[in-house]
């Protein structure tokens, strides 16, 4: 069973786009970073994007920065994300996508991070620092299975390699709405479409559209140009912005559901 | 790895940047157009004699090169063994062998129409030489320094301030280099379009290991001349200090062929390895992935990657240029590693024995130096590539000598 695809047949089917969360991985503590995911799965997330929390996240702005150092206080590691998934993959069958640096891979073992990754529930892997021409060192080991290589696509990418990096790609694209890293504020929505037309003509695979998006109106724009609209920073201010209120997991199901009253098309 | 004295130092790297295992470009896709950009004006510009010939113009009249090579007579004798020779790459502009690299790359911003350009810095030296350079060719200039190097090099940032650089402090993880160089890479991002960004040493995502030692290896290429007018021959050993490994890389270069002459490395083993408080990334370190190439580095069992000591904060890293972790698998170079204490020895005996303040960076090759030549006779020649003069470091040296 390929949950991504089954969840983007059903989505369209619907006249729906995909709600992506991301979050850090044990932000603020695995225990309430388990909570806090159990009620996004439960209240209109379509898929999830767990994040490995490294120590030198050069792609990610402020605001996910403080989400990894705030996880790697109490010791989480990619041994850890795949135990979290085990636990999560219990009470959903959503896609979960492990969201991660290369380094934390290397060290977890590259042989054996595609075989734990299925067998602890995750559908596919993210990883942000592992462009096209370095990916095959760590895809070549994988078995032939419903495991999926996401891959990023930027404003820069010029339109042959966007073909080249859908081709090795599956699941879905992440195409990153803007040059800079992720939160930085404002949503360029020509610059979306340009991108999103563009993609249209090389590739069939789903397009899930992220970095910038923090509001339900932004949500609804890019729901209305792709398959998919990705949320991070926002869900990790809001972590961190309620860290030692009693209201967080609520605060962050009441965000969820909002968002994903947004994604509906009509 | 085999042990391969033959290595071909031409075949490195291939054309996604590998030198062997190590190299290669691991950075987000929204950095690759930029990087594949780099390496195709890189190509194009770099063999151009017109090119060429504004960069040998300014090496000559700007820079100060040709930088002599000086026998240290009484330094040598008060050891009683080998003859040391010093490469004086302090007697440059600004006081280092970082301003033949930014000379470079700056001008390549220049060909390839960049308006502006940022760096990181760790002791500074790399940051005054990208402002001086900026200057020089009236570009904007930004550059990035962790918090803590911005206390310990004080003078240093006063210096890019005067050049005209504004400096933006890091304070995210450790406030050092490693940190600078995050956020050097996350502002390069956003400004992609028209900013240049001029990494510091052989490190970083392909093209910059190649291309810095290509600016860098001039340091090796005058030696091999001016070593063999002094001395007669070629040396038996060079020495060079390793913190992203560019002074280095840049006097090893253009003898990797030569077999008689042995090369070290000299990493910065802060308060000792077994204290785990150093910068001994070859030594002490594991294969990883920082700051956009495969190296060795500095983690814990989780990859995480962990914070680096050293007095000299240009070698407080906790990465290494690809090309010398390939140059150690096959045993071209060897690498050790000099406590604080020993090259703050070393430093004074320089101070006090040639007349020459040298940098606690090179203070650490120069203790290595001194080590081997001991155990060497008078006949053997020994090189030191001295890379910079100790001027920024009177602030730390003061208090402990
Ligand atoms: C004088 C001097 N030597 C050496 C270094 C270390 O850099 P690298 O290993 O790239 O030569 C620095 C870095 O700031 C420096 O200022």
């Amino acid at each position: 069973m390929n949950r991504l695809k089954n969840s983007f047949e059903t989505l369209k089917q619907n006249n729906d786009k995909a709600l992506v969360g991301f979050v850090t991985a044990g932000d603020p503590d695995i225990e309430t970073s388990l909570k806090i995911v159990t009620a996004m799965c439960e209240n209109g997330m379509d898929i999830l994007e767990l994040g490995v929390p490294f120590s030198d996240p050069s792609a990610d702005g402020p605001v996910i920065q403080r989400s990894s150092s705030r996880a790697l206080k109490h010791d989480v590691s990619l041994k850890t994300v795949m135990d979290m998934i085990r636990k999560i993959r219990k009470i959903t069958s959503i896609p979960i996508i492990i969201f991660s640096y290369y380094n934390p891979i290397m060290a977890y073992g590259i042989e054996n991070f595609q075989p734990d990754a299925i067998a602890a529930g995750a559908d596919g892997v993210l990883v942000v620092d592992l462009p096209l021409e370095e990916s095959p060192e760590l895809t070549s080991l994988w078995n032939q299975t419903d495991f999926s290589l996401i891959n990023l696509v930027a404003p820069t990418t010029p339109k042959e390699r966007m073909a080249k990096i859908a081709s090795a790609s599956s699941g879905f694209l992440y195409l990153v709405s803007k040059t800079g890293v992720t939160g930085s504020d404002g949503l360029d929505t020509s610059e979306i479409e340009t991108q999103m037309n563009i993609l249209r003509s090389v590739t069939d695979l789903p397009v899930c559209v992220g970095f910038g998006i923090s509001t339900a109106e932004d949500v609804a724009t890019v729901a209305s140009m792709a398959d998919g609209v990705v949320i991070g920073s926002a869900f990790e201010r809001l972590i961190e912005e309620n860290i030692n209120s009693p209201e967080l997991v609520s605060i962050i199901v009441q965000q969820t559901a909002e968002y994903k009253a947004a994604t509906k098309q009509n | 790895m085999n042990p391969d004295i033959h290595f071909n130092s031409r075949m490195y790297p291939d054309t996604n940047g590998h030198f062997g295992p190590y190299g290669g470009r691991y950075v987000a896709e929204t950095l690759m157009p930029a990087l594949i950009e780099l390496e195709a004006a890189y190509k194009q510009f770099l063999p151009d004699p017109e090119f060429q010939k504004a960069l040998n113009i300014l090496l000559k009249n700007y820079t100060g090169r040709p930088t002599p090579i000086f026998f240290a007579e009484r330094l040598s004798r008060s050891i009683g063994g080998a003859s040391i020779y010093l490469k004086r790459e302090d007697l440059t502009h600004t006081g280092a062998h970082k301003i033949n690299n930014t000379l470079g790359q700056t001008l390549l911003a220049k060909w390839m129409r960049k308006k502006k350009v940022i760096a990181e810095t760790g002791a500074g030296q790399h940051g005054v030489a990208t402002a001086t350079t900026a200057a020089l060719f009236g570009m904007e200039c930004k550059i990035f320094m962790g918090v803590e190097d911005i206390q310990r090099q004080a003078p240093n940032v006063k210096r890019m301030e005067l050049l005209g650089a504004e400096v933006v402090p890091v304070a995210s993880g450790t406030g050092t280099l490693k940190d600078a160089m995050n956020e050097a890479m996350r502002y390069w991002v956003s400004a992609i379009r028209d900013t240049f960004y001029v990494i510091g040493s052989v490190a970083g995502p392909h093209p910059y290991p190649v291309m810095v030692r290509e600016f860098q290896k001039i340091i090796g290429e005058e030696s091999k001349i001016q070593i063999q007018e002094l001395a007669g021959r070629l040396p038996d050993l060079l020495v060079a200090c390793v913190g992203g490994g560019s002074n280095a890389m840049g006097l090893f270069f253009p003898f990797i062929e030569d077999q008689s002459v042995q090369m070290l490395g000299v990493e910065a083993a802060g308060t000792g390895i077994e204290t785990g408080k150093h910068a001994a990334t070859l030594n002490a370190g594991s294969v990883g992935v920082l700051h956009g190439s495969k190296s060795y580095v500095l983690q814990d069992e989780n990859g995480q990657i962990t914070e680096a000591h050293s007095i000299s904060a240009g070698l407080d890293y906790p990465g290494v240029g690809p090309e010398h972790s390939l140059l150690k698998d096959i045993n071209r170079v060897q690498y050790a590693a000099v406590t604080d204490q020993q090259a703050l020895e070393a430093f004074s005996a320089l101070c006090r024995l040639e007349g020459i303040i040298p940098a606690l960076e090179s203070s650490h090759a120069l203790a290595a130096a001194m080590f081997e030549a001991k155990n060497r006779s008078k006949d053997d020649i020994i090189l030191i590539n001295l890379s910079g003069r100790g001027d920024k470091d009177l602030g730390i040296v003061g208090p402990l000598l």
